[in-house]
């Protein structure tokens, strides 16, 4: 536990002001994160920044025939909207994949991005992290590895990004806003999370002070050439082992486009556009499908505890190919994977 | 003649009867131990040690001692006034070794042993002040991974009370193997887990002056734990009463005192104040576990399915400090007809807390391990595993050549086959499908103790009418509350409101620990046995009443209904209970009752609770994903008290099976020594979407000898083979056998 100021901002000014010039203030919306990490002296951030009363919590459509979700919108409410069940149901589906009724009703969009991972040796401050103390090395690498990376890691981490939303968001092509000291930007959702590589503590592309606003998709056209599948390790109320999202645009019994997004694999969504293209123009053939999950695990790499996730995200990314493909996505309270 | 709805409100015994706690429960006004309030409550928040093995260098407490609101902090360089010898220390369910000491020394025996008490007026100062202290270490080598100590492995040398130690071979065993005509020989591992009850351990301690201590503990026996706060801190008996009306879960891991309560009770004697002290979950996993183990079963038969020799042998971790035993091969000399019979047990130490007693600890993992090889055996003969079971069925205890007083595991067999429809089942495995996911029934034997232990109880009847049970018995969720509450009124005909059980002191009449499935037949039989003596002095009143209309009865020839005395045979004549009483100008009536086992029936018979577990499964072919659409327990247990609290047991029971089959297991570093997975979101167990359709059968089984209540217990029952008839069912579904429990999605997907 750790002493902090706490600061509730009005407006969003005024929360990029409480932010400005202190790289351990930290952002408290749902707190269905954060507060844990403070409890076990995870994080310790010496100033709260409570943005839970500024104006962030509105759908909006876009000019172009998108739909705008404000940072503060919760999980249950993007879930159950009706323009994001019709729209986006990829995007509903993969909420209501994750957590429990509880916690998405307090998690928000915002918070969903920033999540930090579920390393057991990023939650154990006795142990070796440079996630959480930057030089201090990685224990997870030869130690308790079930639920890590396969794909993307480095020498410094192989922490997984946890999110189920987030997959989902990756394959839709999802922008997130951002406003901060230097004004608004746009984060395409590809770079919006990053690789560990020599700097793991950096889970994604925001610059200090820079506060999420929105996330904004795109029109989408999937139809219900869609699905998300998650495998984990109880049939609830557990991260991914593996999940893969996957949006396919049908069109006269031919792929015209391709998404392909996998979360538990990797320290951000995993999408690889080769294996995307792969698909493209190609009727839904299940040898092809293998060949795109080689394509996508060609670099997969176990650490031990987790080899078995090569073979597992190879046969999900299959398996959900064939339900985007035949138009059957899955159905989140079926624990039958069709 | 009686309407059956009648008989129905004559008799509590055997009635659904919600809990009579319920309301306390649901509503917030049941007490758990830290939430008794106490004047100017200090609260205690624990330093764990974050290596396995090795010294403290140094403690630098500085930074934590400036924290505002800090009164004390508590480590070995103090260390409080304690008794010396380990006999002091030693609980009444203790291993044999040396009981752990906490802050006595600066030696490290495990990863999360307490090294420092923070003492603070708020519970945040306390918490703030903890995270600040800081330890240095001369750390040494450490070992928490069983298998590397298998080799090592050894007899434990002195052995614990109260646990059977592995019954001497019968026949031989080997040769009786190696000549026969079906055999099967399998390695098996059931990896740790641990209780993780909701309720985290807490001590308030209360300081009430004059010496005197009031002690409100989570804890399974009070009596238990008064006992050890005498004996360790020299204490008076009359000077310490100890609380626990509520416990929320325990599964055993509340029969010994844990850490928590000495530290509360130190504290609050050397500071002479009123001291509070709560485990976080993390710290949960760092008090007894269900041990890991190793097992190897070797079975054989002829070639009519009938077992012609059992091997098993078992290895088990403990702590570098006790040896913590545990009945895990001895059912395998019980279960069946077997002429041949072999079995050992070994135990291994590790730098970990001492493992302690988990629900059915033994059972539930040599039976579960004995049912997989039965499983297993069963396609080695080619004989339907059910059929195989009652071809072996025992029709005594071939471990002590006694009786059964009684055993209805052949109608447990069939009435849970109905209801899972075995008759559906195809003989090969991977032989039913449905779309992806392959369909498999398997199932279990099941067997625990039916014990009846040494149990004392008062009861006091009011002259209005009200009935005072009283046990030092606790409730960890079972329900003790209400079926005795069921018994008093049963006994003296009264309505159940009118009963008032009083449980959860220690000041109360003697109780062993709530353990064992052994309190509804124990206590139980012990509040009868003093509502009988009430009943008997009630009666002698009544009869001696001027103008009495029973004057001229026996005890035998009156009933007790609706808070009246009435003739059997003509119920007109009768008086009612306030009536007697005023009339002998009594106020109350008190009576004691007490039971203990026969020994005189000990010599010739041996009482067992027995189940058969069905299990469905289906498994995806690909994913690996397990699901349980069904669950069937069948479950012979005596005489059932409340169908509705006991159903609730059997479901417990199975579910933490399920838990043992597919999800619960530590997941340790064992180059650090340290348990990962040490919280609810990665220790897994079942989650609602894993629980599908259990369905509970109660067989119909009378039992005149077991307790005088009839009663067998249910505690324990509803785990034991429930994971077996898990992992056969999957094995039946995909072919594939995994012996490393739990069954996760990467041993289905590499087999």
């Amino acid at each position: 536990m750790n002493r902090f100021e706490y600061v509730r901002a009005g407006s969003v000014g005024e929360a990029i002001k409480a932010l400005a010039g202190m790289p351990d203030a930290r952002v408290l919306a749902g707190g269905t994160n954060l507060v844990d990490l403070m409890k076990y002296d995870v994080a310790k951030p010496s100033r709260v920044v409570d943005i839970n009363r500024l104006p962030l919590k509105s759908f909006s459509e876009t000019s172009s025939g998108g739909l705008r979700i404000g940072a503060l919108v919760t999980n249950s409410e993007v879930a159950w909207d009706q323009r994001v069940v019709k729209r986006y149901p990829l995007l509903s589906s993969a909420i209501l994949a994750g957590a429990s009724p509880q916690l998405r009703n307090a998690a928000t969009t915002g918070g969903n991005l920033l999540q930090r991972t579920r390393c057991y040796y990023f939650y154990d401050p006795s142990t070796a992290c440079n996630k959480r103390t930057p030089g201090s090395g990685c224990a997870a690498i030869g130690g308790v590895n079930r639920m890590h990376a396969i794909l993307g890691m480095s020498d410094q981490c192989i922490a997984v990004h946890p999110s189920d939303m987030c997959v989902a968001l990756a394959a839709l092509d999802a922008t997130v806003h951002v406003e901060g000291p230097n004004g608004p930007r746009v984060i395409n959702f590809s770079e919006f999370h990053r690789l560990p590589a020599n700097e793991p503590q950096q889970d994604n592309t925001m610059q200090p002070g820079e506060l999420v606003v929105a996330v904004e998709l795109p029109p989408s056209d999937f139809g219900s050439n869609h699905t998300y599948i998650k495998v984990r390790d109880r049939l609830s109320y557990a991260f991914a082992l593996v999940s893969v999202a996957a949006a396919l645009r049908m069109e006269n019994g031919v792929i015209a486009d391709a998404r392909l997004a996998l979360g538990g694999v990797a320290h951000r969504p995993w999408r690889d556009h080769a294996a995307e293209e792969m698909l493209r123009n190609q009727k839904p053939d299940e040898s092809q499908f293998r060949r795109c999950a080689d394509r996508i695990l060609r670099e997969a790499k176990g650490q031990g505890g987790n080899d078995f996730k090569i073979e597992l995200a190879r046969r999900t990314i299959v398996r959900a190919l064939r339900q985007a493909a035949a138009g059957t996505p899955q159905v989140q309270s079926d624990k039958t994977i069709s | 003649m009686q309407t059956s709805s009648e008989i129905a409100e004559l008799h509590h015994i055997g009635r659904p009867t919600s809990r009579v706690d319920g309301r306390l429960k649901v509503t917030g006004q049941a007490r758990y131990a830290a939430e008794y309030a106490a004047h100017q409550v200090l609260y205690g928040v624990v330093v764990s040690s974050t290596i396995a093995s090795g010294h403290l260098r140094s403690l630098d407490i500085d930074r934590a001692r400036a924290v505002p609101g800090v009164v004390e902090i508590f480590t070995h360089q103090h260390p409080p006034k304690v008794a010396r010898l380990d006999r002091s220390w030693r609980d009444e369910v203790a291993p044999p070794g040396h009981p752990f000491r906490p802050l006595i020394s600066d030696h490290i025996l495990f990863d999360g042993q307490p090294i420092a008490l923070v003492v603070a007026g708020s519970y945040e100062a306390a918490r703030d002040a903890a995270s600040l202290i800081c330890a240095e270490y001369a750390v040494e080598e450490h070992c928490t991974e069983l298998e590397r100590k298998r080799s090592e492995a050894y007899d434990p040398p002195e052995k614990r009370n109260g646990i059977p130690q592995p019954p001497k071979p019968r026949g031989d065993a080997e040769k009786a193997f190696t000549a026969a005509a079906h055999r099967f020989s399998g390695d098996y591992r059931v990896n740790a887990e641990h209780h993780n009850p909701m309720e985290l351990y807490a001590t308030t301690c209360v300081y009430e002056g004059e010496g005197k201590l009031t002690i409100y503990e989570k804890t399974q026996g009070s009596q238990n734990s008064q006992g050890y706060v005498t004996s360790v801190f020299g204490l008076k008996p009359k000077n310490v009463r100890v609380i626990n009306h509520y416990v929320g879960g325990a599964f055993g891991s509340g029969l010994r005192p844990n850490y928590q309560l000495f530290l509360a009770v130190m504290a609050s004697i050397e500071l002479k104040r009123s001291v509070r002290v709560v485990l976080s979950r993390s710290q949960m996993f760092y008090l007894g576990y269900r041990p890991d183990n190793y097992q190897t079963v070797s079975l054989a038969a002829d070639d009519r399915g009938r077992l012609v020799s059992i091997m098993h042998d078992a290895t088990a971790a403990t702590s570098q400090y006790e040896d913590y035993q545990e009945s895990i091969v001895n059912w395998s000399a019980s279960l069946y007809h077997c002429d041949n019979v072999k079995l050992s047990y070994a135990l291994a130490k590790l730098n970990t807390a001492t493992p302690c007693d988990m629900r059915a600890p033994g059972a539930a993992v040599g039976v579960t391990i004995l049912e997989c090889a039965m499983d297993e055996l069963s396609y080695e003969v080619g004989i339907d595993p059910l059929e195989l079971r009652r071809i072996n069925f025992a029709d005594k205890d071939e471990s002590s050549g006694k009786l059964f007083t009684s055993k209805a595991l052949l109608e447990c067999y069939r009435e849970g086959a109905q209801a899972i429809d075995w008759g559906r089942r195809r003989p090969q495995p991977r032989s039913m499908r449905d779309g992806h996911e392959l369909i498999g029934l398997g199932m279990s034997s099941g067997m625990w103790d039916a014990f009846l232990m040494k149990a004392a109880a008062k009861a006091r009847l009011t002259a209005d009418g009200m009935l005072e049970v009283s046990t030092a018995a606790s409730d960890i969720g079972t329900g003790t509350w209400t079926i005795l509450a069921q018994i008093g009124a049963e006994a003296l005909g009264l309505p159940l409101e009118s009963v008032r059980p009083n449980i959860g002191d220690s000041s109360l009449p003697s109780s062993p620990v709530e353990g064992g499935s052994w309190t509804a037949a124990s206590n139980g039989s012990a509040v009868q046995a003093a509502c009988e003596a009430v009943k008997a002095t009630l009666f002698k009143h009544a009869r001696k009443m001027a103008n009495s209309p029973l004057s001229d009865a026996s005890l035998e020839e009156v009933m007790f209904k609706a808070g009246r005395i009435a003739r059997k045979d003509d119920p007109g004549r009768s008086l009612s209970i306030t009536e007697v009483m005023h009339a002998a100008d009594l106020d109350e009536i008190v009576e004691n009752g007490k039971v203990s086992p026969s020994t005189l029936q000990a010599k010739k018979y041996i009482s067992y609770t027995h189940s058969a577990v069905f299990a469905e499964v289906r498994v995806d072919d690909e994913l690996g994903i397990v699901r349980i659409p069904k669950i069937v327990c069948a479950a012979a247990a005596g005489r059932i008290l409340n169908p509705k609290t006991a159903r609730s047991q059997i479901l417990g029971g199975v579910v933490m099976g399920i838990g043992m089959a597919l999800h619960e297991e530590a997941m340790t570093d064992h180059r650090l020594g340290k348990i990962m997975n040490h919280n609810l979101a990665e220790y897994h167990i079942p989650a609602h979407a894993d629980v599908a359709d259990i369905e509970v059968i109660f067989v119909d089984e009378q039992d005149d000898k077991v307790s005088p209540l009839g009663v067998k217990g249910l505690g324990e029952i509803g785990i034991v083979g429930t994971a077996a008839a898990v992992a056969n069912a999957i094995f039946h579904a995909t072919g594939k056998r995994v012996r490393d429990l739990p069954i996760t999605i990467d041993k289905l997907i590499a087999a």
